[in-house]
């Protein structure tokens, strides 16, 4: 009974997460005119997916209590990588997916790299190191163009048996394979301890430094995942800034979304991917409710003010006002 | 509280020389050797004519990280900054469009916009206890949803009025250009209200250490949140001078500030973690930011170069003088 009590508390705001995904999806489904079809779900599921990789990305940085303003723009590099290498014969194919994975964990490290030894702070770190991978992305593909290996490409985007989005079930592949071994394992907690009280893990003689630079690495890998499913979707490369800078941005409200608290230390990325989903929801509910799609700006900005402004609730239950400080 | 012990010229100047923060004669070096390495291209970067149009154009970065810095020294951030430019800008523009009256009240009127706007900041932080990350996030997106409503998703068509032009672009004073007037008036009510008025003095205080500071009874809500408001009325204050540079209004002009303003800010000493910094730190940095980016576009360095270039100076300074101490 009592460790059930810890699970929920532990769990509450992936919970919340998961709750408002699910509320926003029935009222978005049920008023699409084509109801809860294969199509629907998959669309739903390929816009989804690019936000949720950027978004678990950034929550294995905010868990260590930092914060990658880089994401959108690694995100980005990964792309514009991917769309002159990920193409060819399957072997071909199957080396450019290694380096474009492995150009996403470099990019992670570096940051890591300049936090950890560096000793500046991530926000500024990261942007600094963004403007230089942008950089990268753009001596990359001045122009957008380029390609991807198409049959690739129609696997990992199309259905799965004819019903399960296959984007989906890589999302579910990525989390089982990076997440859930490196949130159970002595770096992943040790991540967790870092962020949670610095000073403490550090008298505790946990391996803060390594935990942090395993966060950044991996944090880079899970944007190059994102970065070659937006190749797989559009098929072109593009150093876009504002879609990078939009990505970013976005990541941190689904990560917010997801009950990953921004002070670092509690939170999990199954939160982010929900929150994630359910902001990409919010954003598509305008055009089934047949509304001008210049609106949908003002809408999705209201509906984060309100979702951001619902934790403050939690100020009634304060009973010393110095609580109020963190 | 340095004193000065009447001891001879030798002792007041190295008092001087020690009450000097490294930080910013770092930043005013850097600027020096960046004019130097441009004179070695060519002569004309020495010349007071480039000087002064690159005051100018710095002006406008100057004002906005003028906001960004009192946010920064609360240990806050104001990512709004990108709209809250353009809504300034498009404001003062839309009011310009109502005769005479509207011409001269339309810098007011913008500047009253993005005040309100970041009042929104401000309760959002202060009062819902809400992270600044997320707060300005939120009515970044508030203030973008409304321009594009208001101006149907184009760049509108009203133009500058000539107020704002004179005050971006005209000469009150012969040789210098108004911006640079508008930044120093900016500048010395800013160094004003951080070193001689108890609002100053309490930003200091709750950078430092929030909780202290509602102990010593500063009412730390209320600082935080004119603060924000002082942040996002400067914010749109830069926007409506841009337009008034450029003549008109346009849909993503704020885009280009968000990062060079809190760059500017932190390579100019300020501590992104609030409680210390000088306002002289932020001049140079904006002055610096400016003067790379001037001088990366003179030698015709292709954009992807720029951008490389931009994030590693960043990164090299702070390595010089903005490293934390060592965890132990």
């Amino acid at each position: 009974m009592r460790d059930w009590r810890f699970w929920l508390t532990e769990q509450r705001g992936t919970l919340i997460a998961v709750g408002i995904f699910v509320a926003m999806f029935i009222i978005y489904v049920s008023n699409h005119p084509a109801g809860l079809t294969v199509n629907v779900v998959q669309t739903a599921a390929n816009k989804g997916v690019l936000l949720a990789f950027v978004a678990m990305a950034q929550t294995l940085v905010v868990i260590t209590a930092g914060i990658d303003l880089s994401v959108g723009m690694i995100f980005i590099l990964t792309n514009c990588l991917a769309s002159w290498i990920v193409l060819g014969s399957p072997l071909q194919t199957g080396l450019g997916v290694v380096a474009v994975l492995l150009a996403g964990a470099l990019c992670g490290a570096i940051n890591g790299a300049i936090v950890i030894f560096g000793r500046l702070q991530p926000i500024v770190t990261t942007i600094a190191t963004g403007a230089i991978y942008f950089g990268v992305a753009l001596a990359l593909r001045p122009f957008p163009g380029g390609g991807v290996n198409e049959d690739l490409a129609d696997l990992l985007t199309g259905k799965l048996f004819g019903t399960v989005p296959a984007s989906l079930v890589v999302l579910a592949l990525v989390v089982l394979i990076v997440w859930v071994p490196f949130s159970r394992s002595v770096t992943g907690r040790a991540a967790y301890a870092a962020g949670s009280s610095e000073a403490a893990a550090y008298m505790s003689a946990v391996p803060i430094r390594r935990a942090k630079f395993a966060a950044y690495t991996l944090s880079g890998l899970l944007a190059a995942i994102g970065g070659l499913f937006l190749t797989f979707f559009t098929q072109t490369g593009e150093a876009g800034l504002g879609s990078g800078n939009t990505y970013t941005l976005f990541s941190i409200a689904a990560v917010v979304l997801g009950g990953v608290s921004l002070f670092g230390g509690t939170g999990s990325a199954i939160g982010a991917i929900f929150g994630a989903f359910a902001f990409r929801t919010i954003g598509d509910l305008l055009f089934v409710f047949d509304f001008d799609p210049l609106w949908q700006p003002l809408f999705q900005g209201v509906v984060l003010m309100l979702a951001v402004s619902l934790g403050s609730l939690g100020l009634f239950r304060v009973r010393n006002r110095l609580e109020w400080f963190q | 509280m340095s004193v000065t012990t009447p001891s001879g010229l030798g002792n007041r100047l190295s008092v001087m020389v020690r009450s000097i923060d490294p930080a910013v004669a770092t930043a005013f070096a850097c600027i020096l050797l960046l004019l130097l390495l441009g004179s070695l291209y060519s002569a004309n970067f020495l010349s007071p004519a480039y000087l002064l149009q690159q005051l100018k154009v710095a002006a406008f970065l100057g004002i906005i990280a003028t906001g960004m810095m009192l946010v920064i020294l609360l240990g806050q951030i104001d990512l709004s900054v990108p709209w809250i430019v353009t809504t300034g800008a498009m404001m003062a523009c839309a009011a310009s469009s109502f005769g005479t009256a509207g011409a001269i009240l339309g810098v007011p009127f913008g500047i009253l916009c993005g005040a309100a706007l970041g009042l929104v900041n401000g309760i959002g932080v202060a009062y819902l206890r809400i992270p600044s990350m997320i707060i300005t996030l939120a009515t970044n997106a508030v203030a973008q949803g409304l321009m594009v409503v208001y101006s149907g998703g184009f760049s509108p068509k009203d133009s500058a009025s000539l107020p704002m032009r004179w005050l971006a672009t005209g000469f009150a004073v012969p040789g210098v250009p108004n911006a640079v007037i508008v930044w120093g008036i900016v500048g010395l009510a800013t160094m004003f209200l951080l070193a001689r008025t108890t609002f100053g003095r309490s930003i200091y205080g709750i950078g430092n250490r929030e909780r202290a500071a509602y102990l010593s009874g500063i009412d730390t809500r209320r600082v935080v949140m004119i603060a924000f408001a002082i942040s996002g009325a400067l914010s749109a204050f830069g926007g409506v001078l841009l337009a008034g540079y450029a003549s008109k209004a346009a849909q993503s002009m704020g885009d280009a500030y968000l990062l060079p303003s809190i760059a500017a800010v932190v390579l100019g000493g300020t501590s992104i973690l609030g409680g210390r910094g000088s306002y002289l730190g932020t001049v140079a940095g904006a002055i610096l930011i400016t003067l790379l980016q001037s001088i990366l576009s003179v030698v015709q360095m292709p954009e992807f170069g720029r951008q490389i270039i931009y994030g590693v100076v960043i990164i090299g300074m702070l390595m010089l003088y903005g490293r934390e101490r060592l965890f132990r």
